[in-house]
Formats: C-alpha cells, sequence, structure tokens
C-alpha cells in the first residue's frame, strides 16, 4: 500500500526539487518551473477542459432566460427565482425546495455517521487486528468485490429482500414474530439510508485504512506502556492520526449523496424529493437555465460542507 | 405510452446503432472522421424515437422490402424532445407523440411532411383526421388531441392549422388507449371507475407514474371519478384547477395511499408483479408483461373512459434531397401493413388498419381489434403465447376502446407552473 507520498512524489516528481533540475541540466536547458509546469499540465488541461470551462458554463446558463422550448441568452436571475418562488410568502411553513434540501441534508448526515462508524471499525480491523500484510491485501481487495456489479443491480437487488412480500417479511411472518408484513423496510427512508450505506461504505473505509496503516505502531506501545486504556489509545491517538482519511472519506460520501437522485429514487418509491431529482426534472421540462440554478445552489451547499469539514483538519498539512 | 418500453433493448439498439455507423464508415472507405458519408448504393436513415415502435424485426422487414437500413436511437420522450432542440442533426426520422409538438413545432427543427407524398395517407384511421371512430363515434377532444395539431398552415409555419391542409406534423404511426391496471386476484371484487385509486381500502397499495404531465391526466381522471369538481379541459387546466388537483393527490399521500411512484416501464412490471401494489396507473405492454409472468394481471376498462396517447413520423429539418425521398419511402413502408400487424399484435394499433388486417389472421384480427374470444391461442410477435384460445381482450373492441377514449396525453399552456406543483406533491 503506497503512502500519499509516495503517491504525490511519482504523480509529480518535479515538485521534488534535486530530480527534476538534474535531468533538465542534462537534456535541455529548460528551467525546473517550466519542467514542473510541463509534468503538471496534462492534469491540469483535463481539469480545465472537463471539470472547471463545464462549470463556469453552468453558472453562466444559470443567469439566463428560457421559455418552453429554448434558451434565451439573455441575463436574468429567473432561474433562482422561481426556484425560490414563495418560499418567502409561505413563511413559517417550509416551501418544496427548502424542504427538499433539508431533506436531502437529513439522508446525508445519516448515511455521513453510519458509514463512517461502519467504515472506520472495518478499517481498524484491517489495520490493527489482521497481521500479515498479504490478508491485509486480500481482506481489503475482498471489500471491493460488490463493486464487481453495476451500483443500479447492488441497490435493485434489495427490493426482493425488503418488499412487502419479499424474504425477509415473509420469513418473519413465517417464524410467527410479526403477523402482517412490515411496510416501512422498502419506499421509505429507511431502505434509502440502508442502500446508500451500502453503497458507499467502501468509499470510508479505503482512506481512513490508507491513514490507519501509516501509523506508526510504537505510538501505540508508548501509549500501552504510558498506561493509557484502550479508549484513550483511540481517542487521543489514532482517531487524530486517522483524520485526514476520516475527512476524505467524508468528502466522497457527502458529495456523492447530496447529488444522488437515482438511489433515493427506486429506493424511495420515488416518493422522496431529492436535491438532484429537481434538476432532473427541470432538465426534461427543458428548464436549462432553472436546472443550471439548482446546480449552482446545490454545489454552493456541498461546498460550504466541505470548506466546514477541511476547517477541522487542514488535509494539506496532514497528508 | 412516453417513456421507452424496455431499458435493456434500448441500449442495446443504441449501441448496434453506432456500431453499424462504424462499421459503414469503414466499408465505404470514409474514415477521414465523416460516419455518415455514404456509398451510393447504402440508404441509411437514423432513427429518433421511444422504444414502442422500435423492433429488429421491423428494421429487419424493412431493410428486406425496401433496402433502407434503419438506425434506432431509442430514448425516453423527454430525452427525444430534449434532442430535437439542442441536436437536431443527429437524427434523420422523428418518432415522436403529438402532444411534443407544442414544443417541437416552435423551435422550427422539424420538417412537415407532404401528405400527397403518403401513398395511404387517405386510408389513416378517422381517429386522425376527424376525432371519430371508423364506425362513427366522437372520440374525446380534451388535452392535445391528435387532430389539433395535425396539420401546419405551410411547409415552414410554426403555427397549426385549424383544417386539413397537406403539411402534415406527424404521420401517425401507433397509439393506445390508456387505463388502470390490477389485480383482481388481490382486489376480488370489479373495479368500474378512476375514483378506486383513490379508495382507502387500497391504502399503502397503489400507485400512479411520476412524470408530472402524464400523472396529472390521470390524477384528474380520478378527481372527476369522485364528483368533486370538472374541467373544462383535463388537458389544459388553470392554475386554481392545478391547484385543486394537486391538493387532491396530495391529502391522499399524506395519508399513506401511495406505496411508490414509478417513472418507467418495468419499475410499473415489478411493483404490479411483486404484489406491492394492486391498482395503478399502467400502460398496456406492462400488462401483458406481468400477465406473461404468470400473475393476474387486468388492464381494467372504467366507466369514465380511457386517457389517450398517439405518436407519429416526421423529420429533421437537416433531411433533404436523396434522403428526404428515403424517408417517404420508409414511412410509406411503415404504412403498408407489416409493421401495422406488428404494432396490433402487440396490444398497440396501427394508423392505417386496412393494410394492417391483410397482414394479420382473420382470428388473429377478431381478437385483437374486433374485441371477439381468441378462436386460437394468440401469440405475441416473438412467438411466445399472450393468451390461450377463448380469451377476450380487456376492454374489448378497437370501435369500444377508442370510442372510450376521455383525454389525450397533453402540455398544459401553464406546464410550467404543473411542473412545480407537481415537484410540491413528490416532496409533500
Amino acid at each position: 500500500m503506497d503512502t500519499s507520498e509516495d503517491i504525490l512524489q511519482q504523480a509529480s516528481p518535479g515538485l521534488i526539487p534535486g530530480s527534476g533540475t538534474a535531468r533538465a541540466a542534462k537534456v535541455t536547458r529548460l528551467s525546473p518551473s517550466f519542467i514542473s509546469w510541463l509534468q503538471a499540465g496534462p492534469m491540469m488541461l483535463v481539469f480545465l477542459a472537463f471539470f472547471l470551462i463545464p462549470l463556469v458554463f453552468v453558472v453562466i446558463v444559470s443567469f439566463w432566460d428560457y421559455n418552453e422550448y429554448q434558451l434565451l441568452p439573455a441575463f436574468s436571475g429567473r432561474g433562482y427565482t422561481d426556484t425560490f418562488e414563495g418560499c418567502i410568502a409561505q413563511l413559517p411553513d417550509l416551501c418544496t425546495i427548502a424542504k427538499t434540501y433539508l431533506k436531502t441534508l437529513k439522508l446525508c448526515f445519516l448515511v455521513w455517521v453510519i458509514t463512517l462508524f461502519i467504515g472506520f471499525w472495518v478499517a481498524y480491523f484491517l489495520a490493527f487486528h489482521v497481521k500479515s500484510k498479504t490478508w491485509q491485501m486480500g481482506l481489503s481487495l475482498l471489500c471491493t468485490i460488490p463493486f464487481w456489479t453495476s451500483n443500479v443491480i447492488r441497490m435493485i437487488a434489495w427490493i426482493p429482500l425488503l418488499g412487502r412480500n419479499g424474504l425477509v417479511n415473509s420469513g418473519l411472518v413465517k417464524a410467527g414474530l410479526i403477523n402482517h408484513p412490515i411496510e416501512w423496510l422498502l419506499f421509505s427512508e429507511f431502505s434509502v439510508v440502508l442502500a446508500l450505506v451500502h453503497l458507499f461504505t467502501f468509499f470510508m473505509v479505503v482512506p481512513i485504512f490508507n491513514s490507519m496503516i501509516r501509523i506508526d505502531k510504537a505510538l501505540i506501545e508508548a501509549a500501552y506502556d504510558a498506561g493509557a486504556t484502550g479508549f484513550q489509545t483511540l481517542v487521543n491517538v489514532i482517531i487524530p492520526l486517522a483524520k485526514p482519511g476520516i475527512v476524505i472519506g467524508s468528502i466522497f460520501v457527502i458529495t456523492i449523496v447530496m447529488g444522488d437522485f437515482i438511489t433515493i429514487g427506486v429506493m424511495g418509491g420515488q416518493q422522496i424529493a431529492a436535491a438532484g431529482k429537481i434538476i432532473e426534472t427541470r432538465v426534461n421540462a427543458l428548464q436549462f437555465p432553472a436546472a443550471a440554478a439548482n446546480a449552482v445552489i446545490l454545489l454552493a451547499i456541498t461546498f460550504l460542507i466541505i470548506t466546514m469539514m477541511s476547517r477541522i483538519v487542514d488535509i494539506k498539512k496532514e497528508l | 405510452m412516453t417513456e421507452t418500453t424496455k431499458k435493456g433493448l434500448s441500449r442495446r439498439t443504441l449501441l448496434k446503432g453506432s456500431a453499424g455507423i462504424a462499421g459503414l464508415a469503414a466499408g465505404s472507405g470514409a474514415i477521414t472522421g465523416f460516419p455518415y458519408v455514404k456509398s451510393a448504393e447504402t440508404k441509411v436513415l437514423r432513427y429518433l424515437g421511444t422504444a414502442v415502435n422500435e423492433g429488429d424485426d421491423i428494421s429487419k422487414q424493412c431493410l428486406k422490402d425496401t433496402g433502407i437500413k434503419i438506425e434506432y436511437i431509442t430514448a425516453t420522450t423527454d430525452d427525444v424532445t430534449k434532442r430535437v432542440m439542442t441536436q437536431p442533426n443527429s437524427f434523420d426520422v422523428l418518432d415522436t407523440e403529438y402532444f411534443s409538438l407544442k414544443k417541437i413545432v416552435p423551435s422550427g427543427n422539424i420538417l412537415a411532411l407532404d401528405a400527397r407524398k403518403i401513398k395511404e395517407f387517405d386510408n389513416i384511421t378517422p381517429v386522425f383526421t376527424k376525432g371519430e371512430t371508423p364506425g362513427g363515434k366522437k372520440i374525446g377532444g380534451q388535452g392535445t388531441a391528435p387532430w389539433k395539431v395535425l396539420y401546419l398552415e405551410g411547409k415552414d409555419s410554426k403555427k397549426f392549422a385549424t383544417s386539413a391542409t397537406e403539411f402534415v406534423t406527424l404521420i401517425p404511426t401507433v397509439y393506445n388507449a390508456d387505463t388502470l391496471g390490477i389485480r383482481p386476484d388481490l382486489i376480488k371484487r370489479p373495479i368500474s371507475s378512476w375514483s378506486e385509486l383513490l379508495n382507502p381500502e387500497f391504502k399503502g397499495k397503489a400507485s400512479i407514474l411520476n412524470i408530472p404531465s402524464i400523472g396529472i391526466m390521470d390524477a384528474a381522471m380520478v378527481v372527476e371519478a369522485t364528483g368533486k369538481y370538472k374541467y373544462a379541459d383535463k388537458g389544459n387546466m388553470t392554475k386554481e384547477e392545478i391547484d385543486l388537483t394537486m391538493k387532491v393527490m396530495t391529502e391522499a399521500k399524506k395519508a399513506g395511499q401511495f406505496r411508490a411512484f414509478w417513472k418507467d416501464f418495468n419499475e410499473s412490471v415489478n411493483l404490479m408483479a411483486s404484489g406491492e401494489t394492486v391498482i395503478q396507473s399502467m400502460w398496456s405492454p406492462a400488462v401483458t408483461k406481468v400477465r406473461s409472468m404468470g400473475i393476474p394481471c387486468t388492464f381494467q376498462p372504467l366507466k369514465e373512459g380511457y386517457r389517450s396517447w398517439a405518436s407519429g413520423f416526421c423529420v429533421s429539418k437537416g433531411v433533404s434531397g436523396a434522403k428526404l425521398e428515403w424517408a417517404y419511402e420508409f414511412v410509406n413502408w411503415f404504412l403498408s401493413g407489416y409493421a401495422g400487424a406488428y404494432l396490433n399484435r402487440q396490444g398497440y394499433y396501427s394508423a392505417v388498419l386496412s393494410t394492417a388486417k391483410a397482414h394479420m389472421e382473420p382470428y388473429e384480427w377478431a381478437y385483437w381489434m374486433e374485441g371477439k374470444a381468441a378462436e386460437k391461442d394468440i401469440k405475441a410477435p416473438d412467438g411466445s403465447l399472450l393468451e390461450k384460445a377463448g380469451a377476450v381482450r380487456d376492454g374489448g373492441s378497437y370501435e369500444d376502446r377508442m370510442g372510450g377514449v376521455a383525454c389525450w396525453n397533453a402540455v398544459m399552456d401553464e406546464n410550467d407552473y404543473m411542473v412545480r406543483k407537481w415537484n410540491e406533491f413528490i416532496a409533500a
């Protein structure tokens, strides 16, 4: 398992002063900073072409006007005002958009807490209880097996299990534990959170494991020698040192869940609104500026959450 | 019917289509980055539409009869419209629904076809041209009824003509009358009204489709059936009417009436087959699919009538010259019988009845179109058994079904408001 320094070094050796200069001097007279730009360039161009420029377009389009069948490239805040239409008049009742975002945040929070809890302990087990490197590798590969099938299949597989006449319900009824099938197992917030946790826990496991594996075992021994209990070691040594992994994993999970509308749609029986769903509906109604406006709002909220997280942990420093 | 019926198929045909284009480019030596440059003898039409009309059998037979190779580009109705707006040069023939015309025609991205060049135009069923059945029954015209948007004022006009002209927006291909699907084995009593969808007896076991423009029509059928309100035009509501309709639905939703909403064919089949729902909006082939799984399911005719939809052909504004001629040749072939019979055998209806009849066995015609008991086993186009001898089609004959249409799928003037209200209903 590579440490992040190794990865950094492989990705851009130009950042390490010695290697770049030596080579540059031998082959050409290019300055070291030019070489660095050259090496970072391809990734930067990809980033620019496939992320930044489309993002700029989304922001621009969000301020256009529109009608039933076309975009009108004239400045207009209609995308935003339509989105929040009636929100103030309706107070203290929450308007649809506010309810939808609150619901999305709630689901996101639940999924985050649960994936963090499960992910942390899986990573802990892999990093500290599995002694041999081979087994560590093997077991973490085992975690990836569910990813050999598509997202959609893993999600849909829950339906025959949780349904009214599904395996769980018929099992419980036959065992005499319940008289009527439990209705909230499927097409409910429960099933949405279950499916999301199932889909995304792995995104927590990997970064946390990656942080934990780099913790010097001597530190744990030192804590033990100094008389710390297991719990004290966990809180004062392991969690602080695993923080970068926790934050990176959290960013993965939060960004995915905030934008998700397919899982929420399928597992929620299309009855639970999600921020991503609003965007889809707008696009389907050919209201691209309104869709773009919602995308910008969603992005802003997600960005806010991530900024708050990186306030807690300075990832750059920790890496 | 607005969504693609078979997700798997659609992707497959799409892949096949692009593979075909690539192969063609290589074969004709046009490896210059312009894959649509063709050798003289290959006639290819890129056909954009929902999966309803798109079958391998149809394209194979077409190639055999006319030498025209059809490359399917399959998308949902929403995506088809989006594509017409944003990439009008990415297809040649367009197969879309009449209600989309209110958005598509003003965009100027399609060409009207010339009725004089359509051989069977005068034989097209009067359902489209006059709004009545061949037997003379008047058909309900609420919503975007095809005859309201069938003609344009001129070749490049963006306005619908009020009387017949030679410029036809869409040459009709396929249509059907939709109603609720039910599980008779789980309901165990006759169902005869749309109002049953909101009957508390089926609490937590009902469903409607989450496609706003169609879902609200079904909701309006329900509201009218309960006697709460009578709409001037269910397919073109005022803001107050939209509010009223969504209020009724929202109350039902909050009381836990609905198990789930569905968005595509397979979802509706799964809900019904698994017993999650026992009554829901459904499409005819989805009912057939549930039945073919050995589970009883009825496409239940209701006393208030059906909600109907219809599709047809036009071409992209970029089509001209030889390609335009092939498009006419293809449309003429499509109306000449083989495709019509194929669609009739799936439970849809074809636009030209006489030619389709000539391609069907008398017992098939009697079952599908005349509402008679099947003399022999009824088979699907792929040869699988649909109904045993003696069965009668749900809803009876063509006359009874199309004559019972109450309204048509529509785009309302207040569409934008309606979509927002629908979202509130979903979020409620």
